[in-house]
């Protein structure tokens, strides 16, 4: 894994490296610390929405349209892991074949291997790949999500939640959650019965939440709500513009660099977090937790009491 | 144990992919991450999404009777881009002597109607660990 030939456009050593990380490997997260000044550069869009709403549809046209202006596109697309089997079927790439051929443009798809969140552990790593790899857009489209896998809004600097026509009533759109996250509201098939409708109750979600949004993470931005139609890409260029938009603001009221302070915070705490439970981890023992299981079972001891006596019982090795 | 990666691709021009989406699923339960791309990809296509990918593996299905034109083109061209150690995997219907054919252009197994599953998944599995230990 040599970082010039990354930097120098060499697709198969970028793959290779996306590989690597992927697996959590040492020498993938060393080549990224090398690479991480150059990181910072690229647009980072994710993309979220329920399954089935046009989420790779509406990724490979706003894909046509940066390279239409002259930009080059790396989109990462995250499918479910089978919790049962622990294999994938990861088929984004079906709907974006149109941008096979172009070396402007770079699809990886990626298993979300057990995370709940919308994303794979790693994603938010692929994405700063990508970014130091020199691409201009990055985009990150989600599992097909529901209410609260809203991780994308902590790896993407742009988060477009997409809503299609006839799926539940407005008070589905008032959840919390997935409408809180987002900067940019899209309608897919808008040519479909129910668009406008769904429009309507976004807008008035919109407004019930703008009261809480101005005290929120990006004051002074007003969530759009926006229509497209794949087959005639209609719309799609409003998108790209709201995007540009958003960016600009972000850069232009310092929410932007406010924002991924924010973020990178919460990376570190993640990541901490999982350092000091992997340092715990190697110090339990399996057999000795499910000791302390059949007691809990026999009711001869609760739950809180066993943790404490494990606890304290538990040596932390200094290293991993 | 890190997760295989393994490329399901359909070229040429015909519209059955019962077969490839039956594949696939074996293999996505014998814990494997598979890339499936549909329909209708020229040679070159499948080419760039298993270097994009980074993939183990690549099994083509085919059954438009075009094998002997698609797989050595997919084959140039994965070499061509450094991949030429990846296995490349070839079902659908194959009359024995193209089946010989493929396999001596460098295709390291050919599958055809009626293969049971595990021996599908078995061969990718051995395939691609011989590379990855290499």
């Amino acid at each position: 894994m040599n970082p010039e030939h990354i930097l120098a456009g060499d697709r198969r050593a970028l793959a290779r490296w996306l590989t690597a990380l992927e697996d959590e490997r040492r020498e993938a997260q060393e080549v990224l610390a090398a690479l991480f000044a150059q990181t910072g550069r690229a647009q980072i869009t994710g993309v979220t929405g329920a399954p089935g709403s046009g989420k790779s549809t509406l990724v490979a046209a706003l894909a046509r349209g940066w390279r239409a202006r002259g930009q080059t596109v790396a989109i990462l697309a995250v499918d479910p892991s089978s919790p049962f089997s622990g294999g994938a079927i990861l088929g984004d790439r079906v709907r974006m074949q149109a941008l096979s051929g172009d070396p402007g443009v770079f699809i990886r798809s990626m298993a979300s291997r057990g995370a709940l969140g919308g994303l794979a552990a790693t994603t938010a790593d692929l994405a700063r790949a990508l970014d130091a790899a020199g691409f201009d857009q990055v985009v990150i489209e989600t599992v097909g999500a529901g209410q609260s896998e809203i991780d994308v809004a902590r790896a993407a600097q742009t988060t477009i939640v997409i809503e299609a026509p006839g799926l539940g009533d407005d008070i589905q759109a008032i959840k919390a959650g997935i409408l809180e996250i987002a900067d940019l509201l899209v309608v897919t098939k808008a040519d479909q019965p129910g668009a406008e409708a769904t429009v309507r109750a976004l807008r008035a979600a919109l407004e019930l939440e703008s009261a809480a949004r101005s005290a929120g993470v990006a004051p002074g931005w007003a969530v759009p709500v926006l229509t497209t139609i794949a087959p005639t890409s209609a719309g799609v260029s409003e998108v790209l513009d709201t995007l540009a938009a958003h960016q600009a603001f972000l850069r232009s009221s310092g929410a932007g660099s406010g924002r991924e302070v924010k973020r990178l915070q919460r990376e570190l705490e993640l990541r901490l977090r999982q350092r000091v439970w992997q340092r715990f981890a190697l110090g339990l023992d399996s057999d000795v937790l499910a000791e302390w299981a059949g007691r809990i079972h026999r009711r001869e001891i609760d739950l809180e009491s066993a943790v404490k006596s494990v606890l304290a019982s538990t040596h932390i090795p200094e290293h991993e | 144990m890190r997760a295989l990666r393994v490329l399901i691709a359909k070229p040429g021009l015909d519209g059955h992919d019962r077969g490839a989406k039956v594949i696939a699923r074996a293999l996505r339960d014998a814990g494997m991450e598979v890339i499936y791309t549909g329909l209708r990809q020229t040679p070159e296509m499948v080419a760039e999404a298993a270097l994009q990918e980074d993939v183990d593996a690549v099994g083509l299905s085919i059954l438009s009777g075009a094998h002997l034109a698609l797989t050595p083109r997919v084959l140039e061209l994965m070499r061509a881009n450094g991949q030429g150690d990846v296995p490349v995997f070839v079902g659908g219907i194959i009359p024995e002597d193209d089946a010989t054919a493929l396999r001596e252009l460098g295709v390291a197994a050919v599958f055809g109607p009626g293969t049971p599953m595990a021996d599908v998944v078995a061969a990718v599995r051995a395939a691609a660990d011989q590379v990855g230990a290499g």
